[in-house]
């Protein structure tokens, strides 16, 4: 009798527990995967601290409605260490959905290995372009803009203020030379030179030399965190201040408030900014400012949008991510409001969206900060959708 | 290229090369004499140009961030070295490479923690602000002229410490016969601190004096750390002479090759092959000079004399 009711016990303990994990009752795991360390850190800081505002309008720890863990780790921009934090996440803690990631060179990374392993990739910033063209995935998402695209439309600003002789900066790797493709798609003008710096380099004194012997009326230049203050700085002290100065979404709120009143006159790209006029864009704003005490950047709000997409899409299938197909179908949907005003998927699982020109302005309190100025490109697709094959 | 554009080049090669040589000196004396790899060293000019930068935010005064910034370094340099590198004296170079380093992890995390992730910048002092006219085209910044007066005064200063002074004596002994230094009944110990306090003060002074050129932020010092490290084999480890040499050399060389080897190739071949080739010559030349000297003399220029 005794034994009898030690397996009836058991059974019904295991019938339980068996029907817990089909019900999933347990939060839904998101592995955050980003960069808070290096001089890049403050990037996956702003992401980091955009996505959790996103949890904390809904009470804390939950979106769409559904309870979720969000597992933050620092990758460091190492490639090797985002691997292998994936790969845990996605293993041992049993994560479907990763995000977090900031380095372009890093989602190439770890995307393929979250997609071939049946997860979901949702990225809030790098966007390698052969993962926008020809090795797209049904699995792979980009919440925030293909990479190229911020010095694609640097381009078109180029030729909004007339710039006939242009001078391109931009670090020698990867990302730094697509930065350079992209301002080249659609610029019209002469480009009289391409300076590629160090990754890393401090002092810009001989390549500010040259470019002023070149002569350009404007400099675009693309160098992320801190290259971007010294090099802004140097031009700022040299004989280049009538130089129109161009940038793509590297000079971004904080580099501003760092910067001070060198960052004026400085033109960039963006497909939002903090003084965007809608309501879902206010209240961002608003709530990211009382828990911060700071204006978000646009990284803020590429990963607030990112974790709202992922709230649209488990609301849709009630917080249970084992029905793939479901959440998937729920994410292109991308049926949230999003704080662009306009946001919808294209067929690479990028967003098309529209980008405006932005400027630096000074406040009445006599701090700096960034304005959205003109329309560059309403309902940008980017050009890598058409080698993308799936519909 | 006309000469004024060459001869702002060479400004700029020498205004780099001296900031570097404020490094490297602190580095080669302690590697040399002390025997001693110190991969810290970085964090030191980090530090200086941390709390330099902080204190003129604050105060408004570049002067009293530099006048604060400098001993603080010195006191750091001396707290590290009675703490934790004396210990490592007697350790093999691949101990005191992994302590050095787990330092740079440590010291980097710190000043996010303290300072911040968001990069420092400060403006210069009223009184070098400007530009300054030399001839014809010429136009040179104030505040870089006086970043070369300020190295070349060094350069005197460390001439005159090693050539006429007791401690000199016992630095240019001690880079040379370190072990029988001791034997005469020289207090090591003692000269030890004293070559330590004197690199943390010239990497203060350069951390301090770099600020207004330049970002300061989190991982400064690794990047001046790689150069430094291959100034001072290029010029012979535990020579001053051969850090200033080398650290001017590199310095002029990095700066003319970035603009002469656009100016000289654009005319051959086509736009993307002079920035490959410019981009190319950015990111090696130290290095290309590096296997140069260490092939046709690996002991480095200046061995064996301070």
């Amino acid at each position: 009798m005794i034994r009898k009711s030690f397996w009836a016990a058991l059974a019904a303990a295991t019938l339980v527990t068996t029907g817990g994990a089909l019900a999933q009752q347990g939060p839904v795991k998101i592995g955050f995967v980003t960069t808070l360390t290096t001089p890049s850190g403050y990037i996956g800081e702003e992401t980091r601290d955009g996505f959790t505002i996103a949890m904390d309008q809904e009470g804390g720890n939950k979106l769409g409605g559904v309870a979720v863990e969000l597992m933050i780790a620092d990758d460091g921009v190492k490639p090797d260490v985002a691997k292998q934090l994936v790969e845990r996440m996605m293993q041992k803690d049993g994560a479907k959905i990763i995000s977090g990631v900031i380095f372009s060179n890093i989602v190439a990374a770890v995307a393929p290995d979250v997609v071939k392993a049946g997860g979901f990739y949702v990225g809030p910033n790098g966007a390698p372009n052969n993962m926008a063209g020809a090795d797209c995935h049904p699995n792979y998402f980009i919440a925030s803009w293909q990479a190229g695209t911020q010095s694609d439309m640097a381009g078109l600003l180029a030729d909004k203020i007339k710039a006939n002789n242009v001078v391109l900066v931009a670090p020698d790797y990867v990302a730094g030379k697509d930065q350079i493709a992209g301002f080249k798609r659609y610029f019209k003008g002469t480009i009289s030179g391409e300076i590629l710096t160090k990754l890393g380099q401090t002092d810009y004194a001989a390549e500010i030399t040259r470019i002023r012997s070149l002569k350009p009326d404007a400099v675009f230049f693309f160098l992320p965190g801190g290259m971007g203050v010294s090099f802004i700085k140097q031009v700022k002290e040299s004989g280049l201040q009538n130089t129109a100065l161009l940038a793509p979404l590297t000079v971004d709120d904080r580099i501003v408030e760092s910067l001070g009143d060198k960052a004026m006159g400085i033109r960039s790209t963006t497909f939002w900014n903090w003084d965007y006029d809608n309501a879902a864009s206010k209240k961002f704003v608003e709530d990211f400012k009382k828990k911060h005490g700071r204006v978000p950047t646009t990284y803020a709000a590429q990963g607030y949008d990112t974790a709202r997409l992922i709230a649209s899409a488990l609301k849709a299938v009630g917080g249970d991510v084992s029905k793939t197909d479901a959440f998937r179908a729920a994410l292109k949907k991308a049926d949230f409001v999003s704080i662009r005003g306009s946001f919808k998927f294209a067929n690479n699982n990028h967003p098309i969206q529209t980008w405006h020109a932005r400027d630096v302005v000074k406040n009445a309190d006599g701090t700096y900060a960034t304005k959205t100025a003109e329309l560059l490109f309403k309902d940008y697709k980017d050009p890598y959708s058409a080698e993308c094959k799936q519909p | 290229m006309d000469f004024a554009l060459f001869a702002e080049q060479i400004l700029n090669g020498l205004q780099a090369g001296v900031t570097l040589f404020l490094t490297a000196a602190g580095l080669t004396l302690v590697f040399g004499i002390v025997g001693f790899i110190n991969l810290n060293h970085g964090t030191l000019v980090m530090a200086g140009a941390y709390i330099a930068a902080k204190i003129a935010t604050v105060t408004g005064s570049f002067w009293l961030g530099l006048a604060v910034a400098v001993p603080s370094v010195v006191v750091l340099g001396l707290l590290l070295e009675t703490s934790v590198f004396r210990r490592l004296y007697h350790r093999d170079h691949l101990d005191q490479v992994l302590a050095t380093f787990s330092l740079i992890l440590f010291f980097n995390e710190l000043a996010r923690i303290v300072f911040g992730r968001l990069p420092y910048q400060i403006d210069k002092p009223a009184l070098l602000a400007g530009a300054v006219h030399l001839f014809g085209d010429l136009y040179y910044p104030i505040y870089r002229l006086a970043v070369i007066g300020v190295g070349v005064a060094v350069a005197i200063g460390l001439w005159y410490l090693t050539a006429k002074t007791k401690l000199g004596m016992l630095i240019r002994a001690g880079s040379t016969h370190r072990n029988l230094v001791g034997a005469l009944g020289v207090n090591v110990g003692r000269l030890f601190l004293a070559i330590f306090a004197l690199g943390a003060l010239l990497a203060g002074l350069a951390g301090a004096i770099i600020g207004p050129m330049q970002a300061v932020e989190v991982g400064m010092g690794e990047n001046i750390i790689i150069l430094a490290l291959v100034v001072i084999v290029i010029g012979g480890v535990g020579s001053i002479r051969g850090a200033l040499v080398a650290s001017v050399f590199v310095g002029i060389a990095e700066s003319l090759g970035r603009t002469l080897v656009p100016y000289l190739f654009e005319k051959v071949v086509d736009t993307s092959t002079v920035t490959f080739l410019s981009g190319m010559f950015a990111s090696t030349s130290a290095y290309v000079i590096l296997a140069a000297v260490l092939i046709v003399r690996p002991q480095g220029l200046f061995a064996g004399k301070v």
